[in-house]
């Protein structure tokens, strides 16, 4: 491998690639900051001024902050309950699949990876709604819960590597289940959470579906939500449209840009279990 | 041992509870209403399988069903074809490794809505501004508003979007191959074509199969790109299944009709992916 040369052609053909996808973001950055007067000229342009006018106007007018603050708490609690719950509930199936019930129930849980959400979307939200869980926390937990299904299956794979032993010397020392599975296991399946917080993440924070049909109050909605919701209002107004996409688009690209190799690699690994 | 047990059981149990609640239970509830006339609210009766029988009838799920497979299997050759070459092409020896994998993978961190949003607007605004400056007649109007055409869009927007993903699982296969193969075959004086089909590609058919699965998986339940771009428009052209479920069911009082579309729906998928497994694990057993 290391004999060989750099090969420019490669390099060059990935860079003209690579401009496919940073075209769209160039877009929205420039538009974001242009007038409504300057859309007729040409749209390669860049902005005449840097100004943050359209900016402000978007955060008044999509309540911009609040939207951020509900898909920041969801994101938030999401994360850190997906990575605790559903890594105990692995633990217990991966030590007990010798027992038929857990058998059945990794079986169970992998099995509805294959049912896509529509098909259970109509009936969930009339029994959710029934029970006043049309709001953020309801959503919460519905993530959680489905969470279950993907990350029992990459959490057991990684279980099955770590040799029973370590947990035999823990109980001869006295610690219970519960307290090998926090001082032992927990901290030992650190990238296998750090994948599962990562791809829960991007779940969470990217997600439209759920909150459209779960949410009923405005108030509630998350950021990708309050784009569809100011759609009809937006048309008009490209440059608030795209001011106001930017900012929900910039706190993922922010994070992303320092922490790109742990993300790259937390969902490699995710991927190949 | 037996306090153990029961520590398992009391993590198991409510894990099990809860999603039969919020899972299996809605699905059972969704078979169940597929054999009444519910409209969502109000009473109810069992009317057998007419339910069923309509939906094969209905000119607007038929459609539906047609436009869905058009764009999920088109998108899913496109999505293969492209993030396999992209990896192959990060997996050699190029300038700015680092930089260039992060820029591939950037769109799989984005909101598939607001990246409709964005592409909305370059197919609606900015491409017929290039066709008039240049005088092209086919980018000069928006495919969007195109009954025949508006579906490219949305392939080009979920293309644009799941190669990321596509290219990080296929550069994950990649490496695992070792170079001495390649030298190998290049003594035996094989070209980069036959390299590719002797070797790369039978290595990484696990991961092919994987993609083609997935991928086909994801595009069937297509949603968020349509809202985004076309709203499932012009006309009911580019209504997927899933959006014909959500309005129908939710806006439409067609609770009881989109359950069992949902029901044919999920049969569809899963015989789709059964047949696609079967067909690429044949494929790697013959080349493997």
């Amino acid at each position: 491998m290391n004999r060989k040369k750099n090969s420019w052609l490669i390099t060059t053909l990935l860079i003209l690639g690579s401009l496919v996808i940073l075209f769209p973001l160039y877009l929205t950055v420039t538009i974001a900051f242009k007038t409504p007067l300057e859309m007729a000229g040409n749209l390669l342009a860049l902005p005449k001024t840097w100004s943050f006018d359209n900016f402000a106007q978007a955060i008044e007018m999509t309540n911009f902050f609040n939207a951020f603050k509900n898909s920041a708490f969801v994101t938030f609690f999401v994360v850190i309950f997906t990575v605790m719950t559903n890594s105990l509930v692995s633990y217990a199936i991966a030590r007990n699949m010798h027992k038929k019930f857990y058998k059945f129930l990794y079986f169970y849980f992998l099995s509805a990876m294959f049912i896509p959400f529509p098909i259970i979307m109509l009936p969930l939200v009339k029994q959710t709604s029934a029970w006043g869980m049309d709001n953020l926390v309801g959503l919460i937990i519905l993530y959680i819960v489905f969470n279950l299904s993907f990350n029992v299956f990459i959490y057991i794979g990684y279980i099955k590597s770590i040799p029973i032993e370590l947990e035999e010397a823990a109980i001869m020392d006295g610690a219970s289940t519960w307290g090998v599975f926090w001082k032992v296991i927990f901290p030992l399946l650190a990238p296998m959470n750090a994948t599962v917080a990562i791809i829960t993440s991007l779940g969470a924070w990217n997600d439209f579906m759920l909150p459209l049909v779960l949410l009923s109050d405005r108030e509630m909605a998350t950021l990708p939500l309050v784009q569809y919701i100011f759609q009809s209002q937006f048309s008009t107004d490209y440059n608030l449209a795209f001011a106001s996409y930017l900012m929900a688009l910039a706190p993922m690209i922010i994070v992303y840009i320092f922490a790109q190799k742990w993300i790259i690699s937390g969902v490699m690994k995710g991927s190949i279990k | 041992m037996k306090k153990k047990n029961n520590v398992f059981l009391v993590i198991a149990i409510p894990a099990f509870i809860l999603f039969f609640i919020f899972h299996s239970y809605p699905a059972l509830q969704g078979i169940f209403y597929s054999f009444t006339d519910w409209k969502g609210y109000g009473d109810w009766n069992f009317v057998g399988l007419k339910n069923y029988l309509n939906v094969f009838k209905d000119g607007r799920a038929g459609d539906a069903y047609v436009f869905t497979f058009k764009f999920a299997m088109v998108s899913t050759i496109l999505v293969n074809i492209i993030s396999l070459a992209v990896a192959i092409g990060l997996n050699s020896k190029i300038k700015f490794h680092k930089t260039l994998r992060a820029i591939y993978f950037l769109p799989y961190i984005l909101s598939i809505l607001i990246v409709g949003f964005i592409f909305n607007f370059i197919f609606a605004h900015f491409l017929p501004q290039i066709g008039d400056a240049l005088g092209w007649e086919f980018l000069s109007r928006n495919i969007l508003g195109n009954p025949d055409l508006a579906w490219i869009g949305i392939v080009v927007v979920a293309v644009w979007q799941a190669v990321s993903f596509n290219t990080i699982l296929y550069l994950a296969g990649l490496v695992t191959i070792s170079e001495d193969l390649y030298e190998a075959a290049s003594i035996d004086g094989a070209g980069v074509w036959t390299k590719f089909w002797r070797i790369t590609f039978p290595l990484i058919a696990p991961f092919f199969t994987i993609n083609m699965v997935l991928s086909l998986k994801n595009f069937l339940m297509v949603f968020d790109q349509i809202v985004a771009l076309t709203g499932g428009g012009p006309g009911k052209s580019t209504e997927s299944i899933s959006l014909l479920i959500y309005r129908g069911g939710f806006e439409g009082g067609e609770f009881a009709y989109q359950s069992a579309n949902a029901v044919i729906y999920f049969i569809v998928i899963i015989i789709f992916s059964v047949i696609q497994l079967k067909f690429l694990n044949k494929r790697e057993v013959e080349n493997g």
